[in-house]
C-alpha cells in the first residue's frame, strides 16, 4: 500500500493556504504541515509511485528506496524544527517559500528521473532565494541576486547535461551515471554547484548569511544534502569526488577559522562538513555510502541546532560578528547550553550523534586503505571542533564581557534547540535507531575502545591546542575573507573596466583597420580598376576603334558605347560595393560592452539549440 | 559563593576544569599505551599516543595556516565588495 499522498506535495501544496490563516490555527497549520509531510512518508513501502506522462516521457514523483526515504525523513524533521524554530516570523511569504523550498528537496529525493529532478530542483532554487530576500538589507537583495544567478548557471548546466543524456541514451530515467563524456561532465557540475564544491561553492557562504535567520536554518539542510543525495545516486564511487571532497573537508575549516561573522564561519563549515560526504561518496563502499547518508542524517540536525543557536544570538543582540560579540552566555545560558550540545555532536563527541556518523565515512576511508584522505578528514575533524566548538563559542558566548544586553531567545527558538538537541543526544546513545534507516545493511559499532581512545586524544589535544594559542585567534579589526565569488564580484567589475577598455581600444583599432583595409582597398580597387579601365580597356578599345576606324567608323561608335556603358559600369560597381560593404560591416562596432555580450549570449543560445537539435 | 551568571571567570573553577582536561589526556594516552589492537589499517596505528600528536599538530597547522593566508592575502577590509 502507498501513502496517501505525496509528502512533497503536502508541503508545497499545503503552504497555498497559509495566507488565509491567522492567530493560533495559523501556528497550528505551520507545524501539522511537516508533521503531515512525516507521516506520509512513515506510511511509505519501497517501490515505484505516482508515475505521470508528460510530453510522451514518463515523470516518477515516487521512488521509494531505504535511501531516498532516509533522505526525506530528515528533510522533513528539518522543515519542522525550522518552522518551530520560526514561528515568530510575522512575513506569510516566508512560510510559505520555506514550506515550497523543503516540499521541493523531498520531491527532488524521490523523482526517478531527471526531468522530475530537475523540476524541483529550479524550484528549491526559485524558493530558497526568498528566504535571503527577506533578510530585508541592501546586502541581503544583492548576495540573492548572486545567488540565483549562480544556481541558474547550475540549472542550465544540469539541464543542458540531462538533455544530451537523453540524446545519446534515449531514456530519462535517474540512475547511476558515472564520470565520462559531456553530458556526464554537465550533470557533474550541476550537482557539485548544489553541493557547494570549491570552486563552484562560493555562493553558500556568500549568501546563507545574508538570509533571515530562521531562513538560515532552512536553507542549512536542504541544497546542500539534496546535493549528496543525488551524488550518491548518480556517480558513486566517482573517485573525482574523494578528492573534491577531501579537499572541500579542509577548504571549508580553514575558511571557517577566517571568518569574523558568526553565520558565516558556520556556513564555510557547512563545506567542510558536505566535504566529507562528497568524499564517501567518491569512496562509493557500501560502508561509505551509509556513512554518507548518516552523516547527512545527523548532519542536519546538529548543523541545524548551531544555525540556530548563533541565529538566536543575532535575533537578541542584534550582532554577529565576533569581534562586536562576547560574554553572551550570561545573558543567554539556554542557548549557550543547547549550542554546545551541537557543538559536542558535530566534533563527534561520545554519546552525540557525530561519534556514530562521521565515524562511518572515516572506516571507509581505511577500509580502502586511502591513508591521505584519512588524514585530511581526521585534520579536518580537528577542525571541527576547533571552529565551531572552541573558537566561535568563545567569542559569541565566552571571552571578554562587551556589556551586550540581551535577554535569552523566545520560547519557540528555545523549544526548536531542544528539539535537536535531544535528536543529537538520542541517536549518539541509540545509532540503532539511525543505522536501521540506512540504505546497506551494516553491523557497525561505533563504541569500541580504539574509537574512544583515538578520538578522545584527538579533541583533548585540539583543545590544548587551542588553549594555548587562544591570543592569536583574536581578530584584531572586522575584516572579510576573499573568496572564488571574487570572479564574479570583483572581478566581473574588473573585467567590465578591463573589457571596455580593451573592447573600446580593440574596436578603435577595428575600424582604423577597417579604414585602411576596406576603405583603402576600396579606393585602391577603384583606382585600379580605373587605371584598368583606362589604361586597359581603353587602350585595347582604342585599339581597336583604330583599328576598325580603318575599317569603317560605325563599328568604333558601338565599341566606345560599350566601353562608357558595361566596362567602366562593372568597375564603377565593384568598387562602390566595396566601399558600401565596408560601412555597412563599421555599423556592427558600436563599441557597447552589453551589445557585445548580448551578441555572444545569443550565440551560446543559438549554440545549446543546435547541440540539443541535432543530436 | 559566586554568582550563576559568573561561573565561567571563577578563578577556581577554570583551574579544576583544567586540572580534569589534563587527567583525561593522560589517562587516555595511558590506554592507548596498554590497549589491545584488533585493527590497524594503517602503520600509525600501531603508534600510541598517535592521535593525541596529530590532534595538537592538526590544530596548530590549521591556526597558522588560516592565520597566514587571511594576514598575507586573503583579509580584505569589509567595505571590500562595496
Amino acid at each position: 500500500m502507498i501513502s496517501w499522498a505525496h509528502p512533497g506535495a503536502i508541503l508545497i501544496l499545503g503552504a497555498i493556504l497559509i495566507p488565509f490563516l491567522k492567530g493560533g490555527v495559523k501556528k497550528a497549520y505551520l507545524l501539522i504541515l511537516p508533521s503531515l509531510a512525516f507521516l506520509s512518508i512513515l506510511t511509505m513501502h519501497e517501490g515505484t509511485y505516482w508515475v505521470a506522462q508528460f510530453l510522451g516521457q514518463e515523470m516518477i514523483f515516487g521512488r521509494v528506496d531505504k535511501l531516498s526515504t532516509i533522505f526525506a525523513y530528515v528533510f522533513a524533521v528539518a522543515a519542522f524544527v525550522s518552522m518551530v524554530y520560526g514561528l515568530h516570523v510575522k512575513e506569510d511569504g516566508h512560510h510559505v517559500a520555506g514550506f515550497v523550498y523543503a516540499g521541493s528537496a523531498i520531491g527532488a529525493v524521490f523523482a526517478g528521473d531527471f526531468l522530475t529532478l530537475l523540476v524541483f530542483w529550479e524550484f528549491m532554487a526559485f524558493s530558497s532565494v526568498f528566504l535571503i530576500l527577506y533578510g530585508n538589507t541592501t546586502k541581503a537583495y544583492n548576495a540573492a541576486f548572486r545567488y540565483i544567478l549562480v544556481h541558474v548557471f547550475g540549472g542550465v548546466c544540469l539541464m543542458a547535461g540531462i538533455f544530451l543524456h537523453y540524446s545519446e541514451t534515449g531514456s530519462l530515467a535517474f540512475g547511476h551515471i558515472g564520470v565520462g563524456g559531456l553530458s556526464s561532465s554537465l550533470i557533474l557540475i550541476g550537482f557539485i554547484l548544489n553541493a557547494a564544491v570549491p570552486p563552484l561553492g562560493a555562493w553558500l557562504p556568500d549568501a546563507y548569511p545574508e538570509a533571515t535567520i530562521s531562513g538560515t536554518v532552512f536553507m542549512a539542510a536542504f541544497t546542500t544534502k539534496s546535493a549528496v543525495y543525488v551524488l550518491i545516486r548518480g556517480f558513486a564511487g566517482a573517485e573525482v569526488l574523494l578528492w573534491l571532497g577531501v579537499i572541500m573537508a579542509v577548504y571549508g575549516i580553514i575558511y571557517a577559522m577566517m571568518e569574523n561573522d558568526i553565520r558565516r564561519l558556520l556556513s564555510y563549515h557547512i563545506m567542510s562538513q558536505v566535504g566529507y560526504m562528497v568524499a564517501a561518496v567518491g569512496i562509493g563502499t557500501e560502508m561509505a555510502l551509509n556513512g554518507a547518508a548518516a552523516f547527512a542524517f545527523t548532519n542536519i540536525i546538529y548543523k541545524a541546532l548551531l544555525f540556530m543557536g548563533t541565529g538566536a544570538v543575532v535575533y537578541a543582540t542584534g550582532k554577529s560578528k565576533a569581534t562586536d560579540l562576547g560574554g553572551v552566555y550570561r545573558t543567554m545560558p539556554l542557548t549557550f547550553i543547547l549550542y554546545m550540545i551541537g557543538g559536542a555532536a558535530i566534533s563527534g563527541v561520545p554519546i552525540f550523534a557525530g561519534f556514530v556518523s562521521k565515524s562511518m565515512i572515516v572506516s571507509a576511508a581505511a577500509e580502502e586503505h586511502l591513508p591521505y584522505a584519512w588524514l585530511f578528514l581526521t585534520l579536518a575533524s580537528s577542525g571541527t571542533f576547533l571552529s565551531t566548538t572552541l573558537k566561535l563559542p568563545y567569542h559569541t558566548f565566552m571571552g571578554k564581557d562587551k556589556g551586550i544586553e540581551a535577554k535569552e531567545a523566545p520560547l519557540n527558538m528555545i523549544l526548536a534547540m531542544a528539539i535537536a538537541a535531544l535528536l543529537c543526544v538520542f541517536i549518539g546513545v541509540y545509532p540503532k535507531f539511525l543505522y536501521d534507516m540506512l540504505p546497506y545493511a551494516t553491523d557497525y559499532r561505533p563504541y569500541t575502545l580504539d574509537h574512544i581512545v583515538w578520538t578522545a586524544q584527538i579533541l583533548l589535544l585540539t583543545w590544548l591546542g587551542f588553549y594555548i594559542l587562544i591570543k592569536k585567534l583574536h581578530h584584531s579589526e572586522p575584516h572579510i575573507s576573499l573568496d572564488t565569488d571574487w570572479f564574479y564580484r570583483k572581478g566581473a567589475v574588473v573585467f567590465m573596466g578591463f573589457a571596455d577598455e580593451v573592447i573600446a581600444s580593440v574596436d578603435n583599432a577595428v575600424g582604423r583597420a577597417y579604414d585602411k583595409v576596406f576603405l583603402r582597398f576600396g579606393e585602391w580597387m577603384s583606382k585600379l580598376s580605373f587605371r584598368f579601365d583606362t589604361g586597359v580597356i581603353d587602350g585595347i578599345l582604342d585599339g581597336m576603334g583604330r583599328f576598325s576606324s580603318v575599317y569603317g567608323p560605325a563599328f568604333s561608335l558601338r565599341n566606345l558605347g560599350f566601353d562608357k556603358d558595361v566596362v567602366d559600369g562593372i568597375v564603377n560597381g565593384v568598387s562602390d560595393f566595396t566601399v558600401s560593404l565596408a560601412s555597412a560591416m563599421r555599423r556592427f562596432q558600436t563599441g557597447l560592452v552589453s551589445d557585445y555580450a548580448f551578441a555572444i549570449l545569443a550565440g551560446l543560445l543559438i549554440l545549446l539549440n543546435v547541440f540539443f537539435f541535432l543530436f | 559563593m559566586i554568582r550563576p551568571d559568573r561561573i565561567f571567570e571563577d578563578p577556581q573553577r577554570k583551574k579544576t576544569f583544567k586540572g580534569v582536561a589534563y587527567a583525561l589526556m593522560a589517562l587516555f594516552i595511558a590506554v592507548d599505551f596498554i590497549m589491545p589492537r584488533h585493527h590497524a589499517p594503517f602503520f600509525w596505528d600501531e603508534i600510541p599516543g598517535f592521535s593525541s600528536v596529530f590532534g595538537l599538530a592538526a590544530c596548530v597547522l590549521i591556526i597558522a595556516v588560516s592565520k597566514a593566508l587571511g594576514k598575507f592575502w586573503l583579509h580584505k577590509k569589509e567595505d571590500y565588495y562595496d
